[in-house]
């Protein structure tokens, strides 16, 4: 297997000792296939084990790694070495606070994401009374937006989201539309009086990037746009309908 | 070991510089200061003619100015690449699903762009250009 030295620069956060975060550099010899997390892995095991970071899978299916590699976020899993050149840049996802290091605080993202009741919402029947049956085409309805791994680089992308911190939110409001769109769901109008607000769909402004770097081809960019007519269409039959409600 | 989170500020004013898919969108949301400008240009026009036929004349001969006509092909290549850009956002906002499958993207982008054809030449047959 073919070696490979590489250059990485690591930004560094101390809550204990530092006011403000650093960049560090580190020397790592790697194996030619490897991706950006293994390099961080052997810098943690043989050259400076006080690094932090988050992962668990290493296949791009638990989405714990993502962090901003030469600018742009990505999952550590999935940034291969060999797709890089010189120094390669590792920093926290952007728009998050920093815990330490590479560490970042999602609390912001879990709480909106629990706003949005991304679950199904019905009249569920008892179990004993079998399940509860949906077609493929009524799968396939949905399906693409319920691939989402809550890895947050749609955040980290998303211009809005940085700027007005209040926004719901590229991923939890594609959950929002994914449970809209299932058959067995009947919660439309519960998750519509927190999306179709300021906060919510009408804070995106369709920059796209949240579809650009999804490592799971959600298009979540595309799932906003949708609600963004689904609440222009209740609106209008609200408000301008005969038998609407004002 | 305390809790003390480093908040990193976007710089308000100059975010779009950090990637250049910024600054293709910010290069997208450019262009409406064009269309609108021409909006605000027909406006003008509509006033012109009602003001009578001397009025018209004049706003007219002014059309023809060097400044005008670089206006009118800068509103022109702005109109373009934002009717380019709203078409090319069709197939994510209207999705057509036909039986389980979707039809591909560039067919609903592509449809979009056909009847913007069509009635563009019809306005012009209207217009009596052919």
């Amino acid at each position: 297997m073919k070696e490979r030295t590489v250059q990485l620069e690591v930004l560094r956060y101390n809550p204990d000792t530092d006011t403000e975060a650093h960049f560090q550099r580190y020397e790592v010899v790697c194996q030619e296939e490897w991706v950006v997390l293994d390099a961080l892995n052997k810098v943690k095991a043989d050259i400076d084990p006080t690094l932090n970071y988050r992962w668990s899978c290493h296949m791009a299916v638990c989405g714990s790694c993502g962090m901003m590699i030469n600018g742009e976020p990505k999952l550590s899993c999935h940034a291969f070495l060999r797709d890089y050149e010189g120094v390669i840049r590792v920093e926290p996802l952007t728009h998050f606070p920093v815990e330490r290091d590479l560490v970042t605080a999602p609390d912001d993202f879990m709480e909106k994401l629990k706003r949005v009741k991304p679950y199904v919402i019905g009249k569920m029947k008892p179990i004993e009374e079998g399940e509860h049956r949906q077609t493929p085409a009524q799968l396939m309805k949905f399906r693409q937006y319920s691939m989402c791994i809550n890895c947050m680089l749609c955040y980290a992308a998303c211009p809005e989201y940085g700027l007005t911190p209040h926004f719901v939110g590229p991923a939890a409001l594609t959950l929002a539309h994914r449970y809209n769109l299932d058959s067995r769901d009947e919660g439309r109008k519960e998750r519509m009086e927190v999306v179709a607000t300021k906060e919510g769909v009408w804070e995106c402004t369709f920059v796209g990037a949240c579809s650009e770097v999804c490592p799971a081809h959600v298009d979540p960019a595309s799932a906003l746009q949708q609600l963004k007519i689904v609440g222009s269409i209740d609106w209008i039959v609200e408000h301008l309908l005969p038998g609407g409600k004002s | 070991m305390s809790r003390r989170p480093l908040i990193r500020e976007v710089p308000p004013t100059s975010w779009f510089f950090r990637h250049p898919r910024y600054l293709r969108y910010m290069a997208r949301e450019i262009t409406c200061i064009f269309v609108g400008a021409y909006c605000v240009l027909l406006v003008v026009a509509l006033q012109r003619l009602a003001a009578g036929p001397e009025a018209w004349a004049g706003f007219l001969q002014g059309l023809r100015s060097a400044d005008s006509i670089v206006f009118h092909l800068l509103a022109l290549a702005a109109a373009l690449y934002h009717a380019g850009t709203w078409f090319n956002a069709t197939q994510k906002a209207m999705p057509l699903q036909v039986g389980e499958n979707f039809v591909p993207g560039n067919v609903i982008s592509g449809a979009h762009y056909v009847v913007w054809v069509v009635l563009s030449l019809a306005i012009l047959f209207f217009a009596g250009v052919f």
